[in-house]
């Protein structure tokens, strides 16, 4: 089990909803990293939530700039900590799914592309929650959101998910992981890793959204395990270019078990849910799960 | 200290070599160019003990220093034109995290139609984002103007970020000598930042960039209007304390025989060595005429205008740049603040050249009393 530290670095008390995925990616983020370490956040829930001035829930280091420009920022402050001498500081930036794969990428490529030693977590919780659940590049096939939603003649979102982690291999870096809130220990483990990789580290964390999504708030981490049991959510990481799983269902279960519970897929007819069942076969087949 | 014939990128990359920021995010465009590659060679001879970050747009060059300034180290940058357009939303974040650093924009006209040469219209675009900016006339006061602006912008009365603006290729690719201080002398000048509002330091936790609702937003706005004005001061407290220390004698405006002048020219930047040829010709043929050259745009400095302009009739103010529709927006904000008889122009846009002819036409028109508020000088005639 993941060890409960004595003092939560991500103070509660934050304005986000109840049963919050988000909150949970960064406190257990936070519990791997500890207090040496400072925070860069996109503008999105989590940057909201958590500091309303004068408050703030952060009891590390902190600074949030704009939305699209986390990469920058935490490449600026990375600097300036290691040119002080401060070599032993983790530096960690947080985006969400927006902030990371649609405006986020061409400022995180440059960051990942230059070197820093630093550790970007995207959590994705799949659209733009913060302000109102639109779509973003994250968006998976078929769900409904506010810029891509089911009508007559729709059925939400008309294409996959951008395979954002592969992306990040590409930019050769020693460590890419995939992760999911509801695999906490899996997770905590790879951001130890990423913190102890000497370079950019970039961990792609799935983050159900009880709001977003549509499921009670008691079910979050249900919802993240089962997009991991059906095979829609793959865990792996890619260390110096070495893809392996790190975690395999023992038996995958149909997707229909994770689409069922959301409200952004209750739209869904069987030939699109069997559509979903191919196109999540067809990439579990590829990565070998 | 020694003397050495150099462009004005060349005397900014040497301030900055002497101001020692450990942080350098730039990124390349003409005319600031030949900055970020001096300061990269710089680097890569251990000239200065800087991180170069070699970022991949402006936008993260601004990101980065925020990031960097925002931990707690002096920073330098510099852009121009599209770049300085890029920055925008940044410009303001900088501002309002009071993030005091310093960047150089070499001057340069804003696409479309797309144009590399020189006017002012990147940076007065930036005008309002609450950062310092002070235009220089040649390489010299580009050197110093930057050292100085580390201790305005530095100063905690102040802490916003300063704007060293200087004409893209009249003074960015124009040789001139100028003398480089002693590194000694700069130190003293210049002690190293030390910031007590915003670090990133995990023994002392603190968030930056917050989230600020209805009940704070207006406050810490309103701090960044009180700091513009403490800057008045403080600028010219700062000219004063280089000048002791170097002898180079600076202010928020430079009157040039405007004592008895009855027609005040007004202008910003390199212009101003051209009027002053004008003004000394039009003096030796008995015209009563003078300039006044702002160094100081923002903060705008109404007292120190005011002071010079008390006494003249008319304004002719010359602008670089124009808000379409509206004219100059130096000759806006006299309009705005200066209560005489004031004439705007509108001249020297992406590069035309600004003649002899056209400054003594500016001044026969305004002497004569012009048709219109606002004129345009250098029009192809159709
Ligand atoms: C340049 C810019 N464009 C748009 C916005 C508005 N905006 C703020 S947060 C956000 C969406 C954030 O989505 P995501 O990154 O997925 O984070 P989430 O809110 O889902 O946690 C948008 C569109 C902005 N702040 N800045
Ligand atoms: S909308 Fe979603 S991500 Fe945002 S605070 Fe609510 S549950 Fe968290
Ligand atoms: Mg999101």
């Amino acid at each position: 089990m993941v060890d409960i530290p004595d003092k939560n670095l991500l103070a509660p008390g934050h304005r986000g909803c109840a049963g919050c995925g988000a909150s949970i990616a960064v406190k257990l983020a936070l519990n791997a990293l500890g207090e040496n370490t400072v925070a860069v956040s996109a503008t999105g829930c989590l940057e909201v939530m958590t500091t309303p001035y004068p408050e703030t829930a952060w009891e590390i280091p902190f600074i949030h700039v704009a939305f699209e420009n986390s990469g920058a920022v935490a490449s600026g402050v990375e600097s300036a900590l290691r040119i002080q001498g401060k070599d032993d500081v983790n530096v960690v930036a947080f985006g969400g799914d927006g902030g990371t794969v649609d405006i986020g990428l061409q400022s995180l490529s440059g960051a990942m592309e230059r070197g820093h030693n630093m550790t970007y977590i995207c959590y994705d919780n799949e659209a733009y929650m913060n302000t109102g659940i639109q779509r973003s590049g994250a968006t998976p096939f078929g769900a409904s959101t506010t810029t891509s939603p089911s009508g007559v003649a729709s059925f939400g979102e008309d294409k996959p998910k951008k395979n954002m982690p592969m992306i990040m291999a590409a930019h050769g870096i020693p460590y890419v992981a995939t992760a999911s809130i509801a695999y906490p220990e899996d997770y905590v483990n790879k951001v130890k890793k990423a913190a102890e990789t000497k370079g950019p580290a970039y961990i792609h964390l799935h983050q159900p959204c009880t709001t977003g999504w549509g499921f009670p708030s008691e079910r979050t981490i249900e919802m993240g395990r089962l997009a991991v049991e059906t095979g829609s959510w793959i865990l792996y990481e890619i260390v110096d270019g070495k893809f392996e799983i790190t975690y395999r269902p023992e038996e995958r279960k149909p997707v229909k078990e994770y689409l069922a519970p959301q409200k952004r897929f209750r739209h869904l007819d069987d030939e699109l849910i069997e559509k979903i069942q191919k196109y999540v076969d067809a990439e579990c087949k590829e990565l070998g799960l | 200290m020694v003397k050495e014939v150099m462009t004005s990128n060349k005397a900014v990359a040497e301030a900055v070599r002497l101001a020692k920021p450990q942080v350098i995010p730039v990124y390349p465009i003409t005319p600031q160019t030949t900055i970020s590659e001096y300061l990269a060679q710089y680097v890569a001879d251990e000239k200065i003990d800087a991180k170069y970050v070699k970022v991949e747009s402006e936008h993260s060059a601004i990101s980065a220093a925020v990031g960097a300034s925002g931990a707690g180290v002096r920073v330098f940058t510099a852009t121009s034109s599209q770049g300085l357009m890029l920055m925008h939303e940044i410009l303001y974040a900088a501002a309002g995290m009071r993030t005091p650093f310093v960047l150089a924009d070499a001057n340069r006209a804003i696409s479309a139609p797309l144009n590399i040469w020189n006017d002012q219209q990147d940076s007065i675009a930036q005008k309002d984002a609450g950062w310092l900016q002070i235009y220089v006339e040649d390489a010299q006061e580009a050197l110093d103007t930057t050292l100085m602006a580390y201790k305005v912008s530095e100063n905690p009365d102040i802490l916003l970020p300063s704007m060293v603006c200087l004409d893209g290729f009249i003074l960015t690719h124009t040789v001139e000598p100028v003398e480089i201080p002693d590194q000694e002398i700069v130190d003293e000048f210049l002690p190293p930042y030390v910031p007590e509002h915003a670090y990133l330091d995990p023994k002392d936790p603190m968030s930056i960039g917050n989230f600020a609702d209805p009940e704070y937003y207006m406050e810490a706005r309103h701090d960044m209007d009180v700091a513009m004005n403490n800057a008045l001061d403080v600028i010219q407290k700062t000219c004063d304390e280089f000048a002791e220390k170097f002898g180079r004698k600076y202010g928020l405006v430079e009157g040039y025989k405007t004592d008895d002048a009855e027609i005040i020219y007004v202008a910003m930047g390199s212009l101003c060595s051209s009027i002053r040829v004008i003004v000394d010709e039009l003096r030796a043929k008995g015209e009563k005429v003078g300039l006044l050259k702002i160094r100081s745009y923002r903060p705008f400095p109404v007292d120190a205008i005011n002071e010079i302009v008390k006494d003249c009739s008319k304004i002719a103010v010359v602008d670089k740049n124009f808000a379409i529709g509206m004219g100059g927006a130096l000759y806006g904000d006299m309009k705005l603040k200066i209560d005489k008889e004031i004439y705007g122009f509108i001249t020297g846009l992406g590069g035309r050249d600004i003649t002899p002819e056209a400054l003594n036409e500016i001044y026969e028109i305004t002497k004569n009393g012009p048709e219109n508020d606002v004129t345009w000088i250098g029009l192809k005639e159709e």
